[in-house]
């Protein structure tokens, strides 16, 4: 080995020794806080105990709190999902007057009204409306911002399903209604699959939208619950936090393991899934 | 990030053989469509639009302009060309993108995808994992992994760097949320680059190793040509993301004495915390115009390549 290619291979193993470090370092203190007698801000061996499970189990509001995060995402889910694939499906086989013009209205859409963008509206429209607190109205708005990209990506998918088995279905007398309940569905299931783990992990993990609009503490969803979380002396309770944040966040990678071993990591873009 | 949009999809085309083959007939698909429509009316279309409207009113949270809003014409946009506070959102807002989004994001992305290709697949997969989870976890967990990383007295890199006791966020706010968020979202550029480096021809690359060519010089002469265009539109896409991106506000929340307070916490304290919600919804324009004029960009870049 010459010395050039010496020089070429530690450079190498340099570079991706500091790249991983630098990638998996910060989440070590997600595996050893939690677990850590004296959990702290910084990374340490810890000296193992299970009492801030404890800890979190019997805080008032964690459980509660991830319970709400439930009820946030499965509203926003569940419409996102549904309204996408309705949407999806009559834009993919009807030639509706003006559709192109509404795909790429869409598609500026999702990408130009950021929650960012529209978070004074947003608040001021809900706050006259007397829906600050709504659990329910809150997973709408988030289902709202949602469904431009849901709807882009499902049309793609929908595309891609042979129209020849409509057309035997229709051929065999079913309705309209039948033909997308038990023919497209069925084999436009990845895509709906793969919409329904990405519109959970967005809402799961927005925090923007719920932290404007749920104000009291006994509706917010965990990722709200998690930024107040303070002990008796108003500093970060470092008991809860780390144990809270664990729990919090496997199901996002529990959803992510489930779809890219059942469908295979698919690379839409922006779309995490 | 509420909307991510879809970035490497094809721009809407016209499918061959596009008929009606389930019979559902025009006046059904609409209804079809209605619900969706009705939604993204009420929640992205309208605020966007309503928005301009508070932003010409002196409309705030409390007090008597909270009831009696009043008309009040450009005075909020002349007010933020003479708020330091608005300039310097701007400054750090540009810092950021450029720092973490078109500099970080960008180069360490390509880099992994480049130095990954030829890697041992269980390298490529644990390398990948990481810098995907980075992604995926919630933005809140991931604030207090990096709190935890540049806290003062235990943090992880200043035991590292075995002289703890700076406090990272607040002596060095700005380069702390850039570093952040290159580890954040790294993995967009990477994934990529990575199915962009795969079209490169491999003859092409061979070519170049024959003649002797550096590495460096291969990127820029064979390579490079190659994915000019995703070098464009995932620039475009990573900055976008950056400057609307709130997860600054649950590091830093501006501090500290706004030094890294840009644009997204800038609308919220001003909106919320001074309740000045006219003001806010100007500034909040502003970005939605920027917004728009980045994503007309990448759409008619998209439509070029296909």
């Amino acid at each position: 080995m010459s010395f050039r290619q010496t020089l070429r291979r530690t450079g190498y193993v340099a570079f991706m020794a500091a790249a991983l470090a630098f990638f998996a370092v910060p989440m070590l203190w997600l595996a050893s806080a939690p677990f850590d007698s004296d959990p702290g801000l910084g990374l340490r061996w810890p000296d193992w105990t299970l009492a801030n499970w404890e800890a979190t189990f019997s805080h008032p509001y964690a459980l509660g709190s991830l319970v709400n995060s439930v009820v946030l995402c499965v509203v926003a889910t569940a419409v996102t999902t549904v309204f996408a694939t309705l949407a999806a499906y009559a834009l993919s086989r009807v030639r509706i007057p003006g559709r192109d013009a509404l795909l790429y209205l869409l598609l500026l859409l999702s990408s130009v009204v950021t929650g960012t963008a529209a978070m004074v509206p947003i608040f001021v429209m809900m706050f006259q409306l007397g829906l600050i607190n709504s659990q329910y109205a809150t997973g709408l708005v988030i289902a709202g911002g949602m469904l431009p990209a849901a709807i882009f990506i499902l049309k793609d998918f929908i595309d891609s399903v042979p129209r020849s088995y409509e057309e035997s279905a229709r051929v065999f007398g079913a309705s309209p209604t039948q033909v997308l309940l038990h023919v497209v569905l069925p084999v436009a299931r990845p895509g709906i699959a793969t919409i329904l783990v990405w519109a959970f992990v967005q809402a799961w993990g927005n925090f923007l939208l719920p932290f404007l609009l749920l104000r009291d503490v006994d509706a917010q969803p965990a990722a709200v619950l998690l930024t107040t979380l303070k002990d008796e002396g108003g500093s970060a309770n470092l008991n809860v936090i780390p144990v809270f944040s664990l729990l919090y966040a496997v199901p996002v990678v529990a959803l992510y393991l489930f779809v890219s071993k059942r469908y295979g990591f698919r690379f839409h873009g922006g779309i995490k899934a | 990030m509420v909307s991510a949009p879809p970035a490497e999809v094809a721009a809407p085309r016209r499918v061959p053989g596009d008929r009606d083959t389930a019979g559902l007939g025009v006046a059904r698909a609409i209804g079809f469509l209605a619900p969706g429509l009705l939604l993204i009316g009420l929640f992205l279309v309208f605020p966007a639009l309503w928005t301009i409207y508070i932003g010409l009113t002196n409309y705030t949270l409390t007090g008597t302009t909270s009831t009696a809003p009043a008309f009040v014409g450009l005075d909020n946009f002349a007010e933020a060309l003479d708020d330091a506070l608005f300039g310097n959102a701007l400054w750090l807002t540009l810092l950021f993108v450029i720092g973490s989004a078109v500099l970080g994001q960008n180069i360490l992305g390509f880099a992994l995808a480049w130095f990954l290709r030829g890697a041992r697949v269980w390298l490529r997969r644990t390398v990948e994992a990481f810098v995907l989870l980075s992604w995926i976890l919630p933005s809140v967990v991931v604030a207090y992994l990096w709190i935890a990383v540049l806290d003062r007295d235990g943090g992880t890199l200043g035991a590292l760097l075995g002289s703890p006791g700076t406090a990272w966020l607040v002596e060095y706010p700005m380069a702390s949320l850039i570093v952040f968020n290159t580890w954040r979202g790294t993995a967009f550029s990477m994934m990529l680059y990575s199915s962009a480096l795969a079209a490169v021809p491999p003859s092409q690359l061979e070519t170049a190793r024959t003649m002797g060519a550096s590495g460096w010089q291969t990127v820029r002469d064979v390579v490079f040509p190659h994915i000019r265009g995703h070098v464009l539109t995932n620039t475009l896409l990573i900055s976008l993301w950056t400057a609307n991106d709130f997860s600054p506000f649950l590091l830093t929340a501006g501090g500290p004495n706004h030094e890294s307070e840009t644009l997204p916490v800038f609308i919220y304290r001003q909106a919320i915390s001074s309740g000045r919600l006219g003001y806010a919804a100007a500034i909040s324009f502003l970005l939605l115009v920027v917004n728009l004029v980045v994503a007309l960009v990448y759409l008619v870049l998209l439509r070029k390549r296909s």
